[in-house]
């Protein structure tokens, strides 16, 4: 199964669709709130290169935004 | 393949509302679109829908959202549409980048999007420090100084939010006095955490790789704030590009009459992407389900 995490913020309506989207396909997620972790923050900002949440990364590979057709097509949706 | 009913392409506000009146309808449709929610899921707080004296942008979206699934309605979510273009015989194209959908009417209701500033810097450093969603990205900037770049209420609204999250607040504004709402204005000004800057024009982002600062001209000379946030919030523009062939104002909007029909018979055109004045969630929605009102009334006098 992929390793997939989501970096996020409370607030961000984008972050909570793509969330909500893993839920609903049934794809296993850890999910980070940049917003209270600074490691985290730098973590994802490291691995992207840019500050804009979501980030989801999928088995190493970075997807910024919640981008339905990479992600579908990364998790063979 | 036999042509739809309608291709609702959006589903903002006027989209969904369209959706489910064309359901109620029976109509054979689809809605094609981005996202759900469009400007309004991006929006922190909502205080003037009627029905709800207070509900976040994302919570209503959810509402409408429910509402819609409730009809088992065709969503095509994550598609773009890239053109919608006119057949032979009369029906319309609905093209996205993986097929196309005939249909006898559209609703177009693919809304607006943030305008770019046009300034150096901005695009290399756009997800950098440069940001058009504080309700997104606001948290990622806690106890940073950032400016705000606007004046109308989508900036008093980005530099409220942030004021409970940054360091300090610059708000430049290039008119003489700042627009927006007298509620939301009091409140930016109550603070002592923003320091407003108006006639002030923004020169340039600059910083690398993250941002750093922007050079602001104002009367008294250039003033350089350094910053690692920049909120972008300076208006918006139509998505009216993918249908080329209707009448469209000097601001690139679908021209409509009070029927929500665009210039060419057939296609009908509802909610911010039209040139309907007032860009409100609930005008929207309204105009949405007059749209398809209309779509239904073309559709049996044309059978």
């Amino acid at each position: 199964m992929a390793q997939v995490k989501v970096f996020s913020t409370p607030t961000c309506p984008y972050c909570i669709k793509a969330k909500n989207y893993l839920k609903e396909k049934g794809v296993a997620f850890e999910a980070v709130d940049v917003s209270q972790d600074r490691l985290a923050l730098k973590e994802m900002v490291d691995v992207s290169g840019q500050m804009g949440v979501p980030v989801i990364v999928v088995d190493g590979d970075v997807i910024v935004g919640f981008d339905q057709e990479r992600l579908n097509a990364k998790l063979g949706l | 393949m036999s042509a739809l009913d309608c291709v609702i392409v959006g589903a903002g506000p006027a989209g969904i509302t369209a959706a489910v009146y064309a359901a109620r309808k029976r109509m054979d449709f689809i809605v094609v679109t981005q996202d759900v929610g469009g400007q309004t899921a991006l929006s922190a707080d909502v205080e003037n829908y009627t029905g709800y004296q207070f509900i976040t942008g994302a919570e209503l979206v959810a509402k409408f959202e429910e509402h819609l699934r409730q009809f088992g309605v065709v969503l095509k979510n994550g598609t773009t549409v890239t053109r919608i273009r006119k057949a032979a015989d009369g029906t319309f194209l609905v093209d996205t980048k993986k097929e196309s959908f005939s249909c006898r009417t559209a609703v177009v209701a693919s809304g607006r999007r943030p305008r770019r500033l046009d300034v150096p810097g901005e695009e290399v450093l756009r997800n950098k420090g440069v940001t058009y969603c504080a309700t997104c990205d606001g948290p990622l900037f806690a106890g940073k100084d950032v400016a705000v770049i606007g004046g109308g209420n989508a900036a008093l609204d980005a530099a409220l939010q942030m004021v409970r999250i940054a360091g300090k607040v610059f708000l430049v504004n290039i008119n003489d006095r700042l627009g927006g709402d007298a509620v939301m204005r009091e409140k930016v000004q109550a603070s002592d955490k923003v320091e407003v800057l108006n006639a002030a024009v923004t020169k340039e982002i600059y910083g690398g790789p993250f941002v750093q600062g922007i050079k602001v001209e104002q009367k008294g000379g250039p003033r350089d704030l350094a910053v690692e946030g920049v909120f972008i919030e300076v208006g918006s523009v139509p998505n009216s590009d993918i249908v080329d062939f209707v009448k469209k104002n000097e601001a690139g909007e679908i021209v409509v009459d009070n029927l929500n029909r665009a210039s060419v018979p057939g296609v009908f055109a509802a909610g911010d992407v039209t040139n309907v004045p007032e860009k409100q969630i609930i005008v929207a929605a309204g105009e949405g389900a007059k749209a398809v009102l209309g779509v239904f009334r073309y559709l049996s006098q044309t059978r």
